[in-house]
């Protein structure tokens, strides 16, 4: 275990380091399906660094956060919307992003610094594990939200949604990894709710408009008299 | 064991829509369930208006004065919404499916913004928080037309967006009490801990609840959602989300408060006061162009609002008294006017002000209740909602912030002569030739009716005991 010790801050920077690759990830890749799977492994990543923390020194908190996490997010969440939403929209490939992809690309460099700037003026003194997973989930958070400005489509949209949680999730095992075990569970059954009621209204939207585009939707606006 | 009873027992609407042929009865279960914890909630209030707190699992779920009156609110809009909602959606002739779908959402939404005034531990709260928005989105998108689904997308992205940045604001917060040795991670835990606490993290945390929370509760510039959801639900459903819903959110920010005004370097008080004034003087000016009545209302919830988190900025025992009144009389007042509203749809055909003139002619009754609900909202006295703003302003005149108690009576009026100059030309204007009116249904015109009583009566007199859970909540979010 000791030598685990010393290569546990390696191991949990790798995952970091791939987490926040994942986050850029769902900002470029246009194919629908192939952003499904990025936000799978995201997901897979995030489980990962809950293990890495938990094993040394032993948490059954985090392990159990972690075993959550994999059963919620990477099986779960898939299921749901491979069940609810058409399955033609997985071959969509966006082509109306509200961003081009170059530009969404410098946005996501701008914002990840920005995040690492913020996650390094809070960690301080935290130790080297938590400063890790703080800076890189400042940094994936604003690229989640980036995620959710630049994409027109509604599949992807909630994935923004579901990577910014990602991000949070992130920090969050690492800062507050007491944090009260009921809210944690609460929270991870929460996101395949959310994943459930989104896809119904996916459903909605496609039976309704012929598209899932909901960027396009711009019927509500003020019109003065 | 009454708390869980109170916040559960709508569940038995929820649970009676799952079974086959229930659609038909499920309108009555339903407002049988919610009419009954309603009554519960009443029994909660008085208890705790009594003995000072309802305790149901210590540092978990309770009840005290704040509490109660939030409780309270919420569970009067719940009740008067599902009775309304037997004559509103029983007019829609939708189909038997949506009508189960409708009932059995509407059901687990009032459980979870009830669940907002019981849990006392912010994890859990946060948990609530985002179930209001989970439970709400097909409540809002129930009509099913483009412009229902744009509203309900619009509405989920933003306050989901929201409700993500605000669990990293909860998790920061733990993380520094977690620092400074603190153990109890409950709104009085925070508030003992806060001479403690990292500056650093607190502030971190104030940001992102400020944002988060801000996003559903529509502060400016986060409300772009709040006109269209609010305007295009069902108006038993915009009577929840803008009576209610927006002030339970914002209740998490004012339990909050008295931790992040024990530490000056978080600039609690100067960012309220300008997420208050900006919500303020956008939404009246919003106001005064809007074209449509649930709009409007939408509108002067953002007004509403704004009004609030400054009332809250000022941080005196009488300006925290005014804010929580106005949380009560607000819920009430704005959940009549979506009524209104809602009768004006079904005996008009639309919420237009250009399509609509000449109701107090054709329908007396609702146009008389929209105006008595317009005059109160937009605060006239002697109405409630009146009390509570020139109550705030004297506390800000109290303090020596002159200018906020201005900018707060400049654009309070401001939205006033564009409230009734709007809903005058609806109701006294000459008549379209192409308008068709129809009876209101008569549970929808009883409601009305039964709705405006305490809208009238409180600006005039306060109950004893409700006096009383005023005084006690007004000290707890405010420091020694």
């Amino acid at each position: 275990m000791s030598n685990y010790h010393a290569f546990e801050p390696e191991i949990n920077a790798l995952i970091c380091g791939f987490f926040v690759l994942s986050a850029f990830g769902m900002v470029v890749i246009r194919q629908i399906g192939a952003c499904l799977t990025v936000f799978i492994v995201q997901s897979l990543l995030l489980a990962a660094s809950a293990f890495v923390l938990g094993a040394e020194p032993l948490s059954w908190h985090l392990i159990a956060v972690g075993c959550v996490t994999l059963l919620s997010k990477p099986i779960l969440i898939p299921y749901v919307l491979r069940r609810l939403v058409p399955r033609e929209i997985y071959t969509v490939r966006e082509i109306s992003q509200a961003l081009d992809v170059p530009t969404s690309l410098l946005v996501a460099l701008g914002l990840a610094l920005i995040g690492f700037a913020l996650g390094t003026r809070l960690v301080g003194a935290a130790p080297l594990l938590a400063k890790q997973n703080v800076i890189v989930g400042f940094a994936s958070l604003l690229i989640g939200a980036l995620v959710l400005a630049v994409r027109r489509e509604a599949v992807p949209q909630m994935l923004g949604i579901l990577a910014m949680e990602n991000a949070a999730f992130l920090a969050g095992i690492a800062i507050a990894p007491d944090f009260p075990l009921i809210a944690e569970l609460a929270i991870a059954f929460d996101v395949p709710l959310l994943a459930f009621i989104v896809s119904i209204l996916t459903r909605a939207v496609y039976r309704r408009v012929g598209s899932t585009a909901v960027g396009e939707l711009a019927a509500l606006r003020e019109h003065p008299q | 064991m009454i708390l869980f009873v109170a916040v559960l027992l709508p569940v038995i609407g929820a649970a009676w829509c799952a079974l086959p042929r229930s659609h038909a009865a499920a309108p009555y279960v339903n407002a049988a369930a919610v009419s009954t914890s309603f009554l519960l909630t009443l029994w909660i209030a008085a208890h705790t208006a009594a003995t000072g707190h309802v305790v149901a699992i210590a540092g978990w779920v309770s009840v005290d004065a704040f509490a109660a009156i939030l409780m309270l609110g919420i569970a009067a809009v719940a009740c008067s919404a599902s009775i309304y909602s037997i004559g509103y959606i029983g007019h829609l002739h939708a189909p038997p499916r949506r009508v189960r779908a409708y009932y059995a959402n509407l059901a687990l939404f009032i459980v979870s913004m009830l669940a907002i005034s019981v849990c006392v531990e912010p994890g859990l709260v946060w948990i609530a928080v985002e179930l209001t928005t989970l439970l709400s989105v097909l409540l809002v998108s129930f009509v099913d037309t483009r412009e229902a689904l744009e509203a309900a997308w619009k509405y989920m992205v933003i306050t989901l967006l929201g409700a993500t940045v605000a669990v990293l604001g909860v998790l920061v917060l733990f993380w520094s009490q977690h620092v400074a040795g603190g153990t109890s991670f409950t709104y009085a835990g925070l508030a003992a801990d806060a001479h403690r606490m990292n500056p650093i993290l607190v502030a971190a945390a104030f940001a992102l609840l400020l944002i988060g929370f801000g996003a559903k509760i529509g502060l400016f510039p986060m409300h772009t959602w709040l006109p269209d959801a609010h305007s295009q639900a069902p108006a038993p459903v915009c009577a929840m989300l803008s009576g209610v819903e927006t002030s339970a959110i914002l209740y998490v920010l004012l339990r909050l408060m008295p931790l992040f005004r024990a530490i000056p370097s978080v600039h609690a008080s100067t960012w309220f006061a300008i997420f208050g004034t900006a919500s303020l003087v956008a939404a009246a000016l919003l106001i005064v162009q809007t074209h449509d009545l649930k709009r409007l209302f939408a509108f002067s919830t953002v007004e509403h609002m704004g009004v609030i988190v400054l009332g809250a900025s000022i941080g005196t025992l009488s300006g925290n008294l005014a804010v929580v009144w106005q949380i009560l009389v607000h819920g009430l007042t704005k959940s009549l006017c979506f009524y209104a509203a809602g009768a004006v749809a079904l005996v008009a055909g639309t919420t237009e002000f250009a399509k609509v003139r000449g109701l107090q002619r054709h329908a007396p009754l609702v146009g008389t209740i929209l105006l008595v609900g317009s005059l109160a909202i937009a605060g006239a006295p002697p109405f409630a909602v009146f009390l509570s703003e020139l109550a705030i302003a004297l506390a800000a005149i109290s303090v020596g912030q002159v200018w906020l108690a201005a900018v707060l009576l400049a654009f309070v009026g401001i939205a006033f002569a564009g409230t009734i100059a709007k809903v005058a030309g609806m109701m006294l204007g000459r008549e379209n030739e192409g308008l068709h009116v129809h009876p209101a249904p008569g549970v929808v015109r009883g409601v009305l009716v039964a709705c405006a009583i305490p809208v009238l009566i409180l600006g005039l007199w306060i109950p004893a005991g409700l006096g009383n859970l005023f005084t006690q909540a007004a000290a707890q979010v405010t420091l020694p």
